[in-house]
């Protein structure tokens, strides 16, 4: 046993941020947030040209087939620098779901554009309020072409393509959904950019209105392979919140060194200090159950539906808890625009929403530990 | 990253694991199974003798304080068998807990201050469990803020003269040694004028009161010391240096992180799986199933932290203050945990008769026991410091004790 990530996967760490901490300062976070651009093109080409879109895609598709191990790594780091560029949607969403169920011109086709950052892709899944379910998907596939409304959808406005999930059957079972790839720039589908909580990543709505669209794996198995992609990309995910969490809690450690009230360093004062402590604990246990969700994710081993949902659920906690309590720490200057609290909050709710909320994995997570205990 | 043995674990599991199958006490197995946090009972045996007959039977084919050195009773085994020791062991593991003591932190302290004579004679039948040793630190005035002990040892001749009172001496009525923190030096600062020894609990002048706890049991005792006569050999480091080898014991407290801490959460899914509501399963009910995840992402996160530190250990790095996670998080959980499987009892929670209430009482058992747990070994709170202090960086409280000489210190006259 070895519970640790290698030196060379270590080595990726630092470079992945040190990179970062060059081309995604905050300021540029924030130069999505504020302006009209919908992601950073120019940190898009860099991630490109530094290999880390295609860490996890094999050289025949044109990456550098590292591994999952090493995609955890640079997930951590994109999560830590908040990079305002559709890294999830495309890598842990779109590849994942390509190269789980893809044919091998499907792979041919998407998978060389996605490492060398030509296209951008996500998964339409969700069609208003509520969580993963195949009843809740109404979008129809019939002869070949897609009707309905998908929102939200992460990235939807800048994806050049879409894995999506619609309904080709009435039988009322979850063999009703089919995966279907959509390229969203051949006509049929008009995006419509949705305010969000967290502008410095794109949400969208599509309507899709007699859209062509290929089926992405076999038709019956839709449901099934999306499940599949959820739970990689869930702990892929959680090691991006990860990320945010240790980043948060250093913000406010360095705070409470820095900020001085009744005299003294409000990091000496022991409400201060439990806070701090109560996060370091919330973003330890996210780690190592972030871990144990790596291995069984690059082992494919099949503890990896409860470990994926144990790893989302862990980190979704720490991120939520240590940016509102970063904030906390801060005091009023942290409820202004001007400090970046506020973007470590903003994306830790929404990372929280994004692949099905809380509420949806702990149902999942119990779900699946009962599958275990019955096995 | 990896979680599978190598070929080397593989077949030291195995031998464990044939091992355990061919001498362990299984007529236990089940009542260990039913036991918690709170509550072990064997019927017709006194708990003691059968962990001591266990302890004894593993000694001697080798299986005793696996990473201890050979020469002192142990196996000299690396940190990752002795978790696979720990996994093997299972239920039976439970009756270790009267040696977690002195295998977790006398031992190691008397590894290192010891004389190697020392050393040779009182550590094998420590890892053997022929001897049980106690840790004598608490005081009534030095609970949290321990350096403030009042306990006296005075030089005569080549023996110290103690005098004073010990408090939350677990185990201290079945113990057979201790290793004993003291004042040497009041006339300096707190820190500066402690000395440790290790000494024969049936010395004259020591006697040791059961504290009637909280939840009706006494697993602690107040152990007061008149005239008690320690030769000068049974010094443990330096004069006036006690307060840093008391640093070494809890060093070597943290050390005992492969000794899984217990969370209740186990108990409490298994308990959901089968208890049925009004309306079904427990473990089908929403509300049901949103608590029982947060708890089992808290205790998996646990494990996978200890796991952590096992790969740390086994590269060679010290064990170091963030394994104060451990018992923060369990602390609290555990008594978190059982208020909730007794809410889902109703009323009838109340009843903690073992022939009456659920599961013969072992939640009911886990309320009463488990505030001790948020208080012993470091209280949630100083847990909190250690981690916003040592791991953080956060400064440390203002002591205002810390330059004054201890009998300069105010007392409110109860000094």
């Amino acid at each position: 046993m070895n519970f640790e990530f290698s030196d060379d996967q270590k080595q990726l760490r630092d470079q992945a941020r040190r990179f970062l901490a060059e081309k995604c300062p905050p300021k540029a976070v924030r130069a999505v947030l504020e302006g009209n651009a919908l992601y950073d093109k120019a940190l898009w080409q860099g991630l490109a040209e530094m290999g880390f879109l295609g860490v996890a895609i094999p050289e025949e598709f044109g990456g550098t087939g590292a591994g999952h191990l090493e995609l955890c790594v640079i997930a951590e780091e994109m999560g830590r620098a908040l990079a305002p560029v559709p890294f999830s949607s495309t890598v842990y969403l779109a590849a994942e779901a390509l190269m789980l169920a893809g044919s091998s011109e499907q792979k041919q086709k998407w998978l060389p554009k996605i490492a060398s950052g030509e296209a951008i892709g996500t998964l339409a899944l969700f069609e208003g309020t509520g969580n993963p379910s195949p009843q809740a998907v109404k979008l129809s596939a019939a002869n070949g072409v897609l009707n309905g409304v998908k929102k939200p959808v992460a990235d939807g406005a800048i994806a050049d393509f879409a894995i999506v999930a619609a309904r080709n059957g009435s039988s009322g079972r979850e063999t009703d959904i089919a995966l279907y790839l959509v390229d969203l720039k051949a006509g049929g589908v008009e995006a419509k950019t949705l305010a969000n909580l967290d502008p410095s990543r794109n949400q969208a709505e599509l309507h899709f209105k007699d859209c062509k669209a290929e089926p992405l794996g076999a038709a019956n198995e839709g449901w099934s392979i999306l499940s599949r992609v959820l739970d990689r990309a869930a702990v892929l995910m959680a090691f991006e919140q990860v990320g945010g969490a240790d980043r948060a809690l250093e913000m406010g450690r360095d705070y409470a060194l820095d900020r001085i009230a009744f005299g003294r360093p409000i990091g000496s004062f022991q409400a201060v200090k439990h806070m701090l402590a109560d996060m370091y604990v919330s973003a330890t246990l996210a780690r190592s159950n972030c871990y144990y969700g790596a291995w069984a994710l690059s082992t494919n081993a099949g503890e990896l539906p409860e470990a994926a949902a144990t790893a989302r659920i862990s980190a979704t906690q720490a991120f939520q808890h240590c940016a509102k309590n970063n904030i906390q720490v801060h005091g009023g200057m942290g409820f202004t625009w001007e400090f970046d609290c506020h973007l470590y909050y903003r994306r830790s709710n929404a990372l929280a929403l994004g692949l099905g909320s809380l509420s949806y994995w702990e149902d999942q997570l119990i779900d699946r530990m009962r599958k275990k205990n019955a096995a | 990253m990896n979680f599978d043995d190598t070929p080397q674990e593989a077949a030291f599991r195995a031998e464990a694991k044939a091992w355990i199958a061919a001498n362990a006490p299984k007529q236990y197995e089940d009542e260990l199974r039913k036991s918690s946090l709170g509550r072990l009972v064997l019927s017709g045996a006194n708990v003691l003798d059968v962990a001591k007959a266990w302890q004894k039977k593993k000694a001697d084919a080798g299986w005793a304080c696996l990473h201890w050195p050979k020469e002192y009773g142990g196996r000299g085994s690396s940190p990752i068998e002795r978790v696979i020791w720990q996994q093997e062991e299972g239920e039976f593991g439970k009756l270790s807990r009267v040696f977690i003591i002195g295998h977790g932190m006398c031992g190691p302290t008397m590894m290192a201050y010891a004389s190697e004579e020392q050393k040779r004679h009182y550590l094998p039948p420590l890892a053997s469990g022929e001897n049980i040793w106690c840790q004598l630190f608490s005081e009534p005035a030095g609970g949290s803020d321990v350096a403030g002990l009042r306990t006296r040892a005075e030089r005569d001749g080549d023996d110290w003269i103690v005098n004073g009172q010990k408090i939350w001496t677990s185990g201290a009525h079945y113990s057979d040694y201790g290793i004993l923190i003291t004042r040497t030096d009041p006339t300096v600062p707190k820190h500066k004028g402690l000395t440790m020894f290790f000494l024969d609990m049936k010395s004259k002048g020591v006697e040791i009161k059961p504290i009637k706890q909280a939840n009706g049991q006494s697993e602690f005792n107040e152990v007061y010391f008149t005239d008690v006569r320690i030769p000068d050999s049974q010094r443990l480091g330096k004069v006036d240096d006690g307060w840093n080898v008391s640093l070494t014991t809890l060093m070597n407290e943290r050390m005992s992180i492969g000794a899984s801490v217990a969370t209740g959460f186990p108990e409490l899914f298994d308990y959901c799986s089968n208890l049925m509501l009004d309306d079904g399963l427990a473990i089908d009910d929403r509300a049901v199933r949103a608590k029982l995840a947060n708890w089992a992402v808290r205790a998996s996160g646990l494990k996978y932290t200890a796991f952590r530190s096992i790969s740390a250990l086994s590269r060679g790095e010290r064990p170091g203050p963030e394994n104060s996670i451990g018992k923060l998080v369990a602390g609290s959980m555990i008594q978190e945990v059982a208020t909730y499987a007794l809410d889902l009892q109703g009323a009838a929670g109340v009843v903690s008769d073992p022939a009456q209430a659920e599961i013969e009482g072992k939640f009911q058992a886990m309320l009463l026991r488990s505030p001790a747990t948020r208080v012993e070994g470091g209280t949630d709170e100083i847990l909190r410091n250690i981690i916003a202090e040592r791991v953080l960086g956060l400064p440390g409280d203002i002591r205002v004790d810390k330059d004054v000489p201890f009998n300069k210190i105010p007392t409110k006259g109860r000094g």
